[in-house]
């Protein structure tokens, strides 16, 4: 009777309007005014036990780091959030904790989400954590005060939306390509005030990492949220998880969680069927993750890209690019690995396979992999990935959000190329005058060795 | 609270490109202090200066045409405040004295902390948009955009935002109203979900004064 976003938000729904908030995620970029707010209110936090506080945004990444930041200003934030959360009694993954990472990286490994929860976070990006089949979106600092305060939420309804994805993807093809195709093809407002939940066998396929890369993208199809339903795949990565339910509740909440499903016969306010044979990899080749093409394929057109032509103008204009180049071929001067799209140990694992054996081209400037979360990091030096980024020339980093956007402090330079596993190609996002190209992380590996826009097959 | 919201008349600054993000409209390197203020310069900075680091203005943009330094109202394209979820977007338009978005359509956080913060923003048709012209009269009151022709446009808010601008109201204040229904539902809930609620964290004080917590 009821799509899976439908269970979920009557499951929580108070009285119309006000649903209660299972978990609640603070950074210390947005997290710090939302702490600071609700202090100078005089008000508490209703649930501290359920408010988890990371230090991911605004914290360096270079080796031996500590609170000094490149970012300027950037100590007070991190100072902030740390008193504010020791204050209210909150649980830190501070600085050098051994669990410390990317927000949407963390809160999986924790088993902080969970089937069936509403989490929320003052992040674009908590739709990642829907791959886990709970109801995660990102609010406002505001809002984030008013969840701490009240363990609840006033929210409008979002329609709900299905993407069904027939077939599997092909080998080489991965979930950040599906999500680009996407957005490509259904534009940066496909998803607009939806909760979208992605099924079909090219999603069930995936692995939890794979899901999460397309949740996490999601956000820039304009999606209030994304959702996959749980399955086997999801129980078995989240049992013994530290904050995941254990003993008789383990299997309370396994009892619940098989339910999370939308019946055969829910109702969607909009449809979209993917075919994910015809899913290739891609690339961006403007400023906005809808300005993708297959890696293959050629810069297009207004016409063909469906823009207005000054958008597409001032896009072209900004990455220094003409209609019909191909986008094989165009010489990068930076490569980024990392971001809560994709910097899980899969995505390193996929890199490192490219790399194994290689260099990065001479004259390349940066050329950064950064670990999703201190855990990522240890598993991947435990298999000895750090060993082959070094050997190949990257610079192995410490677990935060790095240069996925440019915080006034570490940048790549203006009117650099750079090659990104991040999610967004907005103007100066890596920094002032950059000119990034979103793509995967084996793109980025196999580009960063050719020194130029590469595809992994084309390497010798 | 933001100063209540009824009706106002102001330049309308035109800058209205589909998808516009909230990187555009404040860059996270403006983004200096942990705090809702000190942002109104580092509005559309990317924009609105050459020179981002000087502050040396690009006369081409229309927030620094004489006819919009006043701007109040901005008039946008579809999926306007896209991109992060930073609030300091709401923040820097309304320190820098805006009070409406009139827009094809808004991100949903961006709409949120545009009430939150004393914006009222207006969901109206591209066509309608583009041809407002200024200034522009926004009334809460009446429920009606007025462009620069005199023809009124009329819109729609949820009823519970436009109280929100309309009387300043703190929402929070609002659901701690309901405090009673929301300790009934969670004593429910804990019954129904057991496995959802976890125990406080042990090395975990209460709440003490505001300070790092001791030891």
């Amino acid at each position: 009777m009821a799509s899976l976003f439908e269970t979920l938000w009557q499951a929580h729904e108070i009285r119309p309007g006000l649903v209660a908030i299972d978990r609640i995620m603070l950074h210390e970029r947005t997290g710090a005014a939302a702490l600071r707010s609700l202090a100078a209110a005089g008000r508490t936090v209703a649930t501290p036990a359920h408010v988890f506080v990371v230090m991911d945004h605004i914290v360096d990444t270079r080796p031996g780091r500590d609170d000094q930041t490149l970012m300027p200003g950037g100590q007070a934030f991190i100072a902030e959030t740390r008193a504010a959360a020791k204050a209210f009694g909150l649980t830190l993954f501070d600085v050098t904790d051994a669990e410390q990472g990317i927000t949407h990286v963390i809160s999986p490994e924790l088993g902080i989400v969970l089937p069936g929860l509403t989490l929320v976070a003052p992040d674009s990006h908590t739709g990642t954590q829907g791959a886990f089949g709970a109801l995660a979106w990102g609010i406002g600092s505001s809002e984030a005060e008013h969840a701490l305060a009240t363990g609840t939420l006033r929210v409008a309804k979002p329609g709900a939306m299905r993407v069904t994805v027939s077939g599997r993807l092909r080998p080489g093809v991965t979930a950040k390509d599906l999500a680009l195709h996407l957005i490509a093809t259904h534009g940066a407002r496909g998803g607009e005030g939806m909760a979208v939940e992605f099924a079909g066998e090219g999603v069930t396929a995936l692995d939890m990492e794979g899901r999460m890369t397309l949740c996490n993208m999601a956000t820039e199809f304009g999606a209030f949220s994304a959702l996959v339903a749980p399955d086997e795949v999801t129980f078995a990565w989240l049992e013994g998880r530290r904050f995941a339910p254990r003993g008789e509740l383990w299997g309370q909440a396994l009892a619940a969680w098989r339910g999370l499903r939308s019946s055969a016969d829910a109702v969607f306010d909009r449809e979209i069927a993917v075919d994910a044979a015809l899913v290739a990899p891609m690339i961006s080749w403007g400023t906005s993750p809808q300005h993708s093409v297959p890696l293959t394929g050629r810069v297009p057109t207004a016409a063909e890209a469906g823009l207005a032509p000054e958008t597409h103008a001032r896009a072209l204009a900004y990455m220094g690019l003409e209609p019909g180049r191909p986008l094989l071929g165009l010489p990068i001067d930076g490569a980024f690995i990392g971001s809560c799209t994709n910097s899980r140990l899969s995505d390193l694992r996929r890199a490192a396979a490219v790399l194994r054996g290689r260099r990065i081209a001479p004259g390349l400037g940066k050329a950064l992999v950064v670990p999703g979360s201190q855990r990522v990091k240890r598993e991947a030096e435990a298999e000895r990935l750090d060993r082959v980024f070094r050997d190949a020339g990257f610079e192995w980093r410490e677990s935060g959000c790095s240069l996925c956007f440019f915080a006034g402090g570490e940048s790549f330079g203006a009117g650099e190329r750079v090659v990104s596993s991040t999610n967004r190609n907005f103007e100066s996002r890596q920094g002032p005058g950059t000119r990034t190209h979103i793509t995967s992380p084996e793109v980025v590996a196999a580009s960063a060795v050719a020194g130029r826009i590469a595809a992994p097959w084309e390497l010798g | 609270m933001p100063e209540p919201f009824r009706r106002l008349t102001a330049p309308a600054l035109p800058f209205w490109a589909d998808n516009i993000d909230t990187d555009v409209i404040i860059p996270s390197r403006e983004m200096k202090g942990t705090g809702k203020t000190g942002l109104a310069a580092g509005l559309f900075a990317n924009r609105r200066y050459r020179n981002p680091e000087t502050r040396e203005e690009d006369p081409d943009f229309p927030l620094n045409r004489p006819e919009y330094r006043a701007a109040r109202i901005w008039l946008a394209g579809a999926n306007v405040g896209c991109g992060s979820s930073r609030e300091h977007a709401a923040w820097a338009l309304a320190e820098h004295g805006f009070r409406a978005v009139i827009a094809p359509s808004f991100n949903p956080i961006f709409f949120g902390n545009c009430v939150r913060n004393g914006i009222v923003p207006v969901v109206l048709p591209r066509e309608v948009v583009e041809g407002l012209g200024s200034p522009v009269t926004v009334d809460l009151e009446a429920m009606t955009v007025t462009g620069a022709d005199g023809r009124a446009h009329p819109f729609t808010l949820p009823a519970e935002a436009r109280a929100m601008l309309m009387e300043g109201l703190d929402p929070i204040a609002l659901t701690l109203k309901d405090a009673d229904a929301i300790a009934a539902w969670q004593a429910a809930d804990r019954e129904r979900r057991p496995w959802a609620w976890l125990a406080p964290q042990p090395n975990i004080s209460k709440r003490t004064s505001g300070g790092p917590r001791r030891g």
